[in-house]
């Protein structure tokens, strides 16, 4: 029995047993009517008949699509290494002592978070442009998605570091350690450490992200899916398995999370 | 000048009025949708926490402009056609449930075991403890991680300029590529969505503080 269950029911008697299979077979029936009713309405429009899913049997086709993931992973991999340090710098800077550090980074992380990815995406796109700053499609994908993902970063860096316990710093300063000496040796590096399954979660939303590929015409999984579909007219079967291909990318990197954040929550041996 | 500036405004006024539309009608949907999976996904019957579970893990994982075009471009091929609008806020209350369902069990969570325990100790029914003394502890946890994706939401529905949704971004973009006036667009709709984000935060704030227990 899982958590809630334990938290919101009794143990099961004979009687309720009886019920719980009662609907077990009703939800059955339900979902494979639902089911049926899905594939009913993909075969009357012919979107279940060989021409519409064969493309995927061919090797250049499948290649394309796997360069797409590829492309996705790179974009992915490189605005997480932009980001990652610079939302780090960002929540140093906010957790400074100094008010020239800490204001700027406030309205820094304040600004990114509040301003949506598209927005940002079309300042570089036709915003920048009229300013006579124009860069290469790849950074016009990668830079917005990093900007935007440092704040969100900095916001985590600083949680994990305002979690610590307060008496790793006040025992620093009490060996004689200067604030920069403190964070740098002691409260770091037991954040970042407690920081690890959060930053691979975020790993998630830079690959989500990366679906605006799609807005600047950069041609990462999904804009190689839209590119396919239109041209076999299996539009639908094509954003099906790209969406697939997400769900498996996204699921291991979330079950990684999930994982790293078990190992954590275990003590220590 | 003015004249376009008030073009120009007038557009974004009319992408704002969409854009609230939006995420009213999709957080509405997914708070429903979510209640109904993290049902699904508490209770004792097989299939339908399987569902729960399926339908939580796919929608978290698939990214939310996936989601759009595929259901846009995709769910007319299988003579499933509504009008642009409905279409977009369906997608995004789909995927927003699944997020509003994680919530709602994270908060069931945070009520500690020997809650439900005492309850049922003083002869509280499975019903009465749940009422009475689970939900109103749960839901005073859930405030703040609502609000949050409820500002998540309201940033998500600009993507829906994307696939053609004359929104605040689509309106932002369409007034730099009109009136050749990237700087009114982009701050104007900036300062909106600001506005947006901070006052719902503030609100939540407040509302988290105002149903607070004293202890």
């Amino acid at each position: 029995m899982s958590e809630e269950s334990r938290l919101l029911f009794d143990v099961p008697g004979p009687r309720a047993r009886r019920r719980t299979w009662i609907a077990t077979v009703c939800s059955l029936v339900l979902l494979a009517g639902a089911l049926a009713l899905m594939v009913r309405q993909f075969a009357l429009h012919s979107e279940l008949s060989a021409s519409q899913w064969s493309v995927f049997a061919q090797w250049p086709i499948l290649r394309f699509l796997l360069t797409g993931i590829e492309q996705t992973l790179l974009v992915t991999g490189v605005a997480a290494a932009i980001a990652f340090p610079l939302g780090a710098v960002v929540a140093l800077a906010r957790l400074s002592r100094g008010r020239w550090a800490r204001w700027p980074a406030r309205l820094y992380s304040e600004l990114f978070r509040a301003v949506p990815l598209l927005l940002l995406l079309y300042v570089f796109l036709f915003g920048l442009p009229r300013a006579g700053v124009t860069f290469p499609v790849f950074w016009q994908l990668v830079l917005p998605v990093s900007l935007s993902n440092a704040a969100v970063v900095a916001e985590i860096f600083r949680a994990g570091v305002l979690a610590q316990d307060r008496g790793q710093a006040e025992a620093a300063y009490s060996l004689g350690m200067t604030y920069g000496q403190a964070m740098r040796w002691v409260v770091v590096p037991q954040a970042v450490r407690k920081l690890v399954p959060a930053l691979v979660s975020q790993l998630v939303r830079l690959l989500k992200d990366s679906t605006l590929g799609y807005v600047v015409s950069y041609l990462e999984l999904l804009h190689k899916a839209q590119v396919l579909g239109e041209y076999y007219h299996n539009v639908l079967p094509t954003y099906l398995v790209a969406a697939a291909c997400y769900v498996l990318v996204n699921g291991l990197l979330s079950r990684t999370a999930g994982w790293l954040e078990h190992r954590q929550s275990r003590p220590r041996g | 000048m003015p004249r376009e500036l008030t073009a120009t405004l007038g557009g974004l006024g009319h992408g704002l009025l969409l854009t609230l539309a939006m995420t009213a009608l999709a957080f509405m949907g997914a708070v429903l949708l979510g209640v109904l999976l993290a049902v699904c996904r508490i209770s004792p019957v097989p299939p339908l926490r399987a569902l729960g579970t399926a339908y939580v893990t796919v929608f978290r994982n698939v990214p939310l402009l996936v989601l759009l075009v595929l259901f846009v471009f995709g769910l007319p091929d299988v003579g499933l056609l509504f009008s642009l609008f409905l279409t977009v806020t369906l997608t995004m209350a789909l995927y927003w449930a699944a997020f509003v369902c994680e919530v709602l069990r994270a908060g069931i969570r945070t009520v500690p075991l020997g809650q439900a325990e005492a309850a049922r100790a003083l002869g509280l029914t499975a019903g009465q403890s749940i009422r009475y003394v689970i939900l109103p502890q749960a839901l005073r946890s859930m405030v703040q991680p609502l609000a949050n994706v409820f500002i998540g939401l309201a940033l998500s529905t600009s993507l829906a300029a994307a696939v053609g949704v004359a929104e605040l971004t689509g309106q932002a973009e369409f007034a730099t590529l009109k009136y050749d006036d990237p700087l009114t667009g982009f701050a104007a709709t900036t300062v909106v969505y600001l506005l947006m984000t901070l006052s719902i935060g503030l609100l939540a704030g407040r509302i988290e503080r105002r149903v607070a227990i004293r202890r």
